[in-house]
């Protein structure tokens, strides 16, 4: 098998609130493969989120190491995980997190303006079908459609790996298809490895792999054999 | 452009109510930074020029009559460049169309070219034939006021001999910026002019041939006044020298020195105010604005802009913000130097003033507006980059509130709800709500020191005029004469009563301190003019000692029972030692006080007049006009009602303008101020708002809560202000004391009150602009959206 993307080595972190410590990751063991489409399922406060995060290079691990490929993650300056987040990460939130005053185009272009290898804003929306939206503002659009814009601002900088956190969470079953489409379509059109959070088990049917997460511990992994269309999901 | 900058245009189009309430803020600092600093160096730079290039004279003395012969001693000073003999005197004069007489100080045209210093600037026409008697040339302000061309007469009564001059041209002169006639308080172009006439012609009026009774002098580099002055001094002597001046005792130059005095002042104390409440405004609006863009703030990082690129990003927002502000202020700040350059040719006769903006005031006010502007917006930049990316992508935790003694007395004043939320709005953020009252105050405080000005003034108008000065008329006599000066003055036209002042030019020393002027010997039934104290009660110098003004007694650090050295000027050139008996309270120069027949005794001569007051018939004053015009011996006349009237209206002019300046600048404060903290509490509370809506409440109930803590903190603002403002006007009472003016200090409630209504109008009104917006809060929507 070929060397894993992600690898992570007992990882934990608590969160202290005052007075009241939360330990959302208690030790993970994880590895991910290039070019997989990965789906981490599990309740809320599972620590799915922390550990998309802290492999985002977005948080920080209060104990345990993690790496992307031969860099370890958990052992870089603030500085190196800004490099690492703009060369080889993208981003899907649930909340799309567009800027409500750039157009669709424009919060695009946020990140082709600073990535160092960018496919034109232009193509990244019409990858995932909103070539004919591309000068409206994040209000004139629809949340599957604010989605998909978040997609295609993700994948313009041609990123290793995407991490999508509730990439549907806040999306209907039809525009959550749409949605899916695009990212099951980008991974395998670009090879581009991808992390799903989600609530939704349905989705689990088009991974390659799915981690299950209870209590801030990884409960399993599962290698699908074969994967479903997102067509053929519902919800 | 960058999309982030693309982001930041659209940002600010969007807030453009918040941003220019802030910007004209800043713009108030830049435009004052550019009008003082331009205004100044204008007049300096004018004043330079001028003096260098019209040969102004560094020492000036006037003697009673010094044969010409003394001239090469003098050159021969060490120190000395050049100097020049003169004859000047006073005339009164019979303009057409002018019933009462008008006076002038005329000043002699050498017989051969032009003169070597205090060359006159001829602005139309040709100066005298210096073989005519009978031609003049007038200054371009007193031909102006009076409607004089070349060629136009009119009479002058030039020592006893009344005479028709012929005016040949009208110039200027640098020794004349600032003309003042004897007893005057402000420039009279129709009533006072300077004359230039052939010295001949002169000299055989005031009987001066082969002499001289004015001398000027020109220093070499290394010569300084200090040293030349006594040596002259020591020369004149024996003539009847006055005492040698340098030019910081010389009239007009004395005023454009005061005017500068205030101009640096003005240019040091206010921007810097304006500077502080724009930089607080930034770091208030654009703490609101990161805490709103927390998302953003993590979605930059989560793209992989660096912390650097994040803090620059509102960095800039700021330094728009001051761009913008700086931009306003450039343009007003030309505007109103060159008003206030046209203003200044009103007062001063300058042959030209240009207000030429310095390219070093405009950039020094430019990164003056974007240091303030910036420094404003680090501390929230800092915190944007602060911010780890995973923590800004989460909402915010919603701000902690404590219960804390303010929380336990207004429960104990059972305070409502809605009340709570206030007193906690204000007690959560204390910091910004300290700096929202301190900053209110600041624009009470200004209204405040612009409207005490006409109650001072009203107070100076009734001290000088109905306590002091309660002659209809001053006649100033030529030389000094006896007693009977009087008796003839009584047997003029219309004169209902008639007392003698006797004026001594005299230096007063204490120790090392001293100060020049003309000490006032008054006989002490005086009731037309008297001195009194700062209670309106009259002071008499008692036996043979002096009352000194308050500023005076200030200056030379002497009180009652002192004793000080009156070193008199004319004359035998005496020094007395005289008591200090009594303090007066004098807003218009530095007064010297004696009794008449004391000081005649002291002198060991017989009482002396130099200018009798007069009350006069106002139904003959036609008739005593004529006579003054013609009488010989008569140097000039002061009507003090003229004086007390062009004195109300000069002063009333410029006090509205001040007063409407000061108000615009208040209330941009206030709003800028009032309207940026209650948009802030809007954005802040908009979801607390809704809910109160949605749970039933009125809209009325909902704004309260927001109306409420804006004007709790303009409320609060006011007794702040009135301390500020009582500090502002005295510290401007101080400044503008000097040994020409002392402004007395007078708050009324009035003032009070007018400032207070003035801010409290401006917050009502910021709020209201506000309040509409929750009226129109969408309920829905706000509570749907994420925070």
């Amino acid at each position: 098998m070929a060397q894993p993307i992600f690898r992570s080595e007992g990882l934990t972190k608590v969160y202290r609130t005052g007075d009241v410590s939360v330990h959302a990751l208690r030790g993970v063991d994880l590895s991910l493969y290039p070019g997989e489409f990965t789906v981490l399922l599990g309740p809320s406060g599972s620590g799915k989120s922390t550990l998309l995060n802290i492999l985002g290079g977005l948080d920080r691990a209060s104990g345990g190491r993690a790496w992307f490929a031969d860099h370890e993650l958990t052992a870089m300056s603030d500085r190196e995980l800004t490099r690492y987040r703009r060369d080889h990460v993208g981003f899907v939130f649930q909340f799309y997190n567009l800027v409500a005053s750039l157009t669709a185009r424009e919060n695009v272009a946020l990140v082709t303006e600073i990535a160092r290898n960018p496919m034109p804003a232009d193509e990244a929306l019409a990858r995932v079908g909103l070539d004919q939206r591309m000068d409206h503002f994040p209000a004139q659009l629809s949340g599957g459609e604010q989605q998909r814009v978040a997609i295609a601002r993700a994948i313009a900088k041609r990123p290793d790996v995407l991490l999508c956190d509730e990439p549907t969470g806040a999306l209907d079953s039809k525009t959550g298809v749409q949605v899916l489409e695009a990212l099951n379509a980008i991974n395998s059109d670009l090879g581009t490895t991808t992390v799903v959070i989600t609530h939704n088990a349905g989705i689990q049917a088009m991974a390659h792999r799915v981690v299950f997460f209870a209590d801030g511990r990884i409960a399993e992994v599962r290698e699908n054999a074969s994967r479903a269309r997102p067509s053929d999901i519902t919800w | 452009m960058s999309v982030l900058d693309r982001k930041l245009l659209r940002d600010l189009r969007r807030m453009w109510a918040q941003v220019l309430a802030i910007a004209l803020v800043l713009a108030c600092g830049v435009t004052i930074l550019v009008l003082a600093v331009g205004a100044q160096r204008s007049l300096e730079d004018t004043l330079d020029a001028y003096y260098e290039r019209n040969r102004f004279a560094e020492v000036f003395a006037n003697v009673r009559r010094a044969p010409d012969s003394l001239l090469p001693d003098i050159r021969a000073l060490p120190g000395v460049r050049m100097a020049e003999t003169r004859i000047v005197g006073q005339v009164v004069l019979d303009l057409p169309g002018l019933a009462e007489p008008a006076a002038g100080r005329v000043v002699s045209l050498p017989d051969f070219g032009d003169p070597a210093l205090n060359l006159p600037m001829i602005v139309a026409g040709r100066p005298p034939d210096p073989d005519r008697t009978d031609e003049v040339m007038v200054s371009r302000a007193f031909a102006e006021a009076n409607g004089f061309v070349p060629g136009d007469r009119f009479a002058a009564n030039l020592n006893g001999r009344k005479r028709v001059l012929t005016i040949t041209g009208t110039a200027l002169s640098p020794e004349f910026v600032y003309v003042l006639g004897p007893g005057a308080m402000l420039p009279d172009n129709r009533r006072y002019g300077i004359l230039w006439m052939p010295r001949r012609a002169l000299a055989a009026a005031f009987d001066l041939q082969g002499a001289f009774n004015d001398v000027a002098l020109a220093l070499t580099r290394e010569g300084q006044a200090e040293a030349v002055i006594p040596a002259l001094d020591r020369l004149l002597a024996p003539y009847g020298g006055a005492g040698a001046h340098g030019r910081a005792e010389q009239a007009s130059h004395v005023f454009i020195e005061g005017e500068l005095t205030q101009l640096r002042a003005m240019a040091r104390i206010l921007p810097p105010v304006f500077f502080l409440i724009s930089a607080f405004l930034v770091n208030m609006v654009l703490q609101r604005i990161v805490s709103l863009e927390r998302g953003v703030v993590g979605l930059m990082k989560a793209l992989g802009y660096s912390d650097a690129a994040v803090a620059g990003h509102f960095l800039k927002l700021a330094m728009l913000v001051a761009i913008i502000g700086i931009v306003i202020g450039w343009g007003m700040g030309s505007w109103l130097g060159r008003g206030m350059a046209r203003l200044y040719t009103e007062f001063f006769e300058f042959p030209y003033l240009v207000f030429q903006p310095r390219v070093g005031s405009y950039a020094t006010a430019a990164a003056a507006g974007l240091l303030a502007s910036g420094l404003g917006a680090l501390q929230s930049a800092r915190r944007a980059a602060a911010l780890p990316p995973a923590i800004a992508m989460a909402p915010p935790a919603p701000p902690v509130f404590r219960r804390g003694l303010s929380d336990r007395l207004a429960a104990f004043a059972g305070l409502s709800q809605p009340s709570m939320m206030v007193l906690r709005g204000i007690t959560r953020w204390p910091g910004r709500a300290a700096f929202s009252v301190l900053a209110m105050a600041a624009a009470v405080a200004m209204l405040m020191s612009a409207s005490f000005f006409p109650d001072s003034l009203d107070e100076i108008i009734d001290t000088a005029f109905f306590e002091q000065n309660r002659q209809h008329a001053m006649l100033i006599l030529a030389e000094d004469r006896a007693d009977d000066v009087v008796e003839d003055v009584r047997h003029l036209p219309g004169i209902l009563a008639a007392e003698p002042l006797h004026a001594v030019p005299a230096i007063l020393r204490s120790g090392t301190l001293s100060r020049r002027l003309a000490v006032e010997a008054r006989d002490p039934d005086a009731r037309l003019s008297r001195v009194t104290d700062a209670a309106g009660r009259p002071v008499e110098p008692a036996g043979s000692g002096i009352v000194l003004s308050e500023r005076l007694a200030e200056r030379l650090g002497v009180g009652p029972g002192d004793r000080i050295e009156m070193e008199i000027l004319t004359g035998r050139r005496e020094t007395l030692l005289l008591e200090v008996s009594g303090t007066a309270c004098i807003h218009f120069g530095l007064g010297a006080y004696m009794d008449r027949a004391a000081l005649a005794r002291l002198l060991r001569k017989p009482p002396q007049v130099s200018v009798v007051n007069v009350a006069m018939d106002p139904a003959q004053a036609d008739a005593l006009y004529a006579a003054a015009k013609n009488t010989p011996g008569l140097a000039g006349t002061v009507l003090l009602f003229q004086t007390r009237a062009s004195f109300r209206a000069t002063i009333g002019e410029n006090v509205l303008i001040t007063t409407m300046v000061y108000v615009v600048i208040a209330v941009l404060i206030t709003v800028g101020v009032a309207y940026n903290s209650a948009r802030i509490q809007l954005s802040e509370r908009a979801r607390e708002l809704a809910s109160l809506r949605i749970i039933g409440f009125t809209r009325a109930e909902a704004s309260y809560i927001l109306i409420g803590e804006l004007m709790a903190l303009a409320i609060l603002a006011q007794p702040v202000g009135w301390i500020l403002g009582w500090i502002f006007a005295y510290a401007q009472v101080v400044s503008f004391s000097s040994d020409l003016y002392s402004l007395p200090f007078v708050m009324n409630p009035a003032t009070y009150a007018r400032s207070s209504l003035v801010v409290l109008s401006a917050s009502a009104f910021s709020a209201l602009i506000v309040r509409r917006r929750i009226d129109r809060l969408d309920l829905v929507a706000v509570m749907k959206t994420r925070e």
